[in-house]
C-alpha cells in the first residue's frame, strides 16, 4: 500500500483491511458489515483516495475483526475488484482478491416487484452472474437484470 | 418412436427445451391432429388427471390444455381464477401446488406474477407446465406458434419472418424471437418507434442471427414469408391521437397482401382487434385460426410427453 495512504488511515494491528473498494462505495461497505452506533472495534475509513492503479478508491480497515464468507460475499457484490488482507500484528498474513461466483442465493433482492420471490413466497432469491465485469446478474425465477446500481442498492 | 424424452420433465420456459425436444413435440403432435380434430378417440392418458391451476383467467389456453387432456381420455381438476379459491384466503402458491400435486399427475400453472411457474416446479414432484407467468415465459403459445410455421410452411430455418406490432411489451414475441433465431430464421422487427423490441432481447436474438428493425411494413411485406402480428395495446400511448395514427399504419388489409409473396403467411396469437382487417380471413394467407386449433395437438403431445407415455 502507498505511503501517502498509510499516512491518512493509521495501521492496525489486528483486524482486517478491505482495499480497493470502487470510490464511494465504503459506506455500502460498512452498512454490510452492520457498522453502527453498536460498534466495539476501531473502524477507519478513506474515501477517495488516489489508487496506485490508477483514478480513485476507498479503503476500509477493521480492527480486531474477521470477516465471514457471508459478508465477503455481500462486499463482492459492491466492490467486485476488493482485496482482502488479514491483518495480524500490523503485518498482512494474508490477502485475497474476492471472486465474483457463478451464482448469488439469498444476499440480494430481485428488481422485479412482479417477481414470485417478491411475493410472500417460502424462496430464497438466486441469480445467476451474466457478466463479472462490469457485474450483471439475472433472476433464475422472473429472468430481470441487475447491474451495478441496481445490485448495491437491493442488498437485503 | 424413440425414448420418452420429456418424461416428468417441467416445461417452464422455452429457452430451456432442446431443438431436438421441440422437434419430438411436433412429430407428436402431428399423431395428436386427428384426436384434436375428434376424427379417432382415444384413451392414451385414462386414469391420469390434470390439475389446471388458473390463478387468473385466460380462456384460450386454459380450454385448450383441457380440451387436450380430456380428448386423451384424461381427468382435469382445478380452477379458472383465484376468486373463491384457498389463495383469496392467503395460501402461497407453494402450499396450493403442494395440495394439487397430492391430487394429480401433471400440473398446469397460469399466474400473474414472474416466476411463478419455475417456483411451482420446485415445489411439486410432478411435472409442471408454465401455462403463462405474468409478464414472464408462456412456452407452450411459443411451441405452437413454431409449430404452425413448421406445418404450414415445411420448415423454419431460412424463412423470412416479420414481428410486428408491440414488440416491448408483447411477451410472447420476446419468446418466439428468441426460439425463431435458435431455429435459424431471417427476423424482422417491425413497430412504432416507441414499441421497439427491447434491447437484451435483442442481444439474445444476435447470438443466432441479425434482425433487420424497421418501423414500416410497407417496406419489407415483399420479402416475408411469415408475418406474425401482434395487437398494439392503446394504454400504451400517452396520446390518443398519437395511438390512432400509429395503430391505423399497422392494420393488415387486403391491399397489403397484394404486394406479398403467395405463399405469405399471416398468424396473430388472438384475440385480435382491429389489426387484421376481417376481408384477411377469407384469403389462404390468413392462419390464426389454424394457429388457435393447433393450441390443442400441442398441448396433447405436452401432457402426453412429460406423463412419459409418448
Amino acid at each position: 500500500m502507498g505511503e501517502e495512504t498509510t499516512l491518512k488511515i493509521q495501521k492496525i494491528r489486528n483486524g482486517v483491511v478491505i482495499d480497493h473498494i470502487p470510490s464511494g462505495r465504503a459506506l455500502k461497505v460498512l452498512k454490510i458489515l452492520g457498522i453502527d452506533e453498536g460498534v466495539t472495534s476501531t473502524v477507519s475509513v478513506a474515501i477517495h483516495v488516489p489508487s496506485r492503479k490508477g483514478g480513485w478508491k476507498d479503503i476500509v480497515k477493521i480492527e480486531d475483526r474477521e470477516l465471514s464468507d457471508e459478508e465477503l460475499n455481500r462486499i463482492i457484490l459492491v466492490a467486485p475488484r476488493a482485496t482482502i488482507n488479514i491483518i495480524r500484528d500490523y503485518r498482512v498474513v494474508e490477502k485475497h482478491r474476492v471472486e465474483v461466483p457463478e451464482t448469488i442465493e439469498g444476499i440480494v433482492k430481485c428488481i422485479n416487484d412482479m417477481c414470485v420471490t417478491n411475493k410472500r413466497e417460502p424462496v430464497r432469491t438466486f441469480f445467476t452472474v451474466v457478466s463479472k465485469d462490469p457485474l450483471r446478474i439475472k433472476c433464475v425465477y422472473c429472468e430481470a437484470e441487475m447491474e451495478r446500481d441496481d445490485i448495491v442498492e437491493n442488498i437485503i | 418412436m424413440a425414448m420418452p424424452m420429456l418424461k416428468g420433465k417441467d416445461i417452464v420456459s422455452i429457452k430451456e427445451m432442446k431443438e431436438e425436444e421441440i422437434e419430438a413435440v411436433f412429430r407428436v403432435a402431428d399423431e395428436m391432429v386427428p384426436i384434436a380434430r375428434g376424427e379417432e378417440r382415444s384413451d392414451l392418458l385414462h386414469g391420469y388427471v390434470l390439475a389446471s391451476l388458473f390463478f387468473e383467467p385466460s380462456t384460450r389456453t386454459r380450454l385448450s390444455f383441457e380440451a387436450a387432456m380430456q380428448r386423451l381420455g384424461g381427468g382435469v381438476i382445478g380452477f379458472s381464477s383465484s376468486a373463491g379459491t384457498s389463495v383469496e384466503k392467503g395460501e402461497t402458491l407453494a402450499d396450493t401446488v403442494r395440495m394439487a400435486d397430492g391430487y394429480s399427475d401433471v400440473i398446469v400453472v397460469r399466474h400473474p406474477y414472474q416466476g411463478a411457474a419455475r417456483l411451482a416446479a420446485e415445489f411439486a414432484e410432478h411435472p409442471v407446465i408454465n401455462a403463462g407467468d405474468g409478464a414472464g415465459q408462456h412456452p407452450t403459445q411459443t411451441l405452437l406458434d413454431l409449430y404452425t410455421i413448421k406445418k404450414e410452411m415445411g420448415k423454419i430455418g431460412g424463412l423470412n419472418i416479420g414481428l410486428l406490432g408491440d414488440l416491448k411489451y408483447g411477451r410472447t414475441v420476446h419468446s418466439l424471437a428468441y426460439a425463431l433465431a435458435r431455429f435459424r430464421a431471417n427476423l424482422y422487427f417491425i413497430s412504432p418507434d416507441i414499441l421497439r423490441m427491447p434491447r437484451h432481447i435483442v442481444r439474445e436474438v444476435e447470438r443466432y442471427t441479425r434482425p433487420y428493425e424497421t418501423s414500416d411494413i410497407n417496406e419489407v411485406i415483399g420479402d416475408l414469408d411469415v408475418l406474425y402480428v401482434t395487437r398494439i395495446q392503446k394504454e400504451r400511448f400517452p396520446d390518443p391521437a398519437e395511438y390512432r395514427k400509429v395503430a391505423g399504419s399497422y392494420v393488415i388489409d387486403l391491399d397489403l397482401l397484394r404486394r406479398a409473396k403467395d405463399t405469405f403467411i399471416v398468424m396473430h396469437p388472438l384475440p385480435r382487434v382491429n389489426e387484421i382487417s376481417p376481408e384477411v380471413d377469407k384469403t389462404k394467407h390468413a392462419k390464426y385460426f389454424v394457429q388457435a386449433f393447433n393450441g390443442v395437438p400441442v398441448r396433447m403431445a405436452l401432457l402426453a410427453m412429460v406423463l412419459g407415455v409418448r
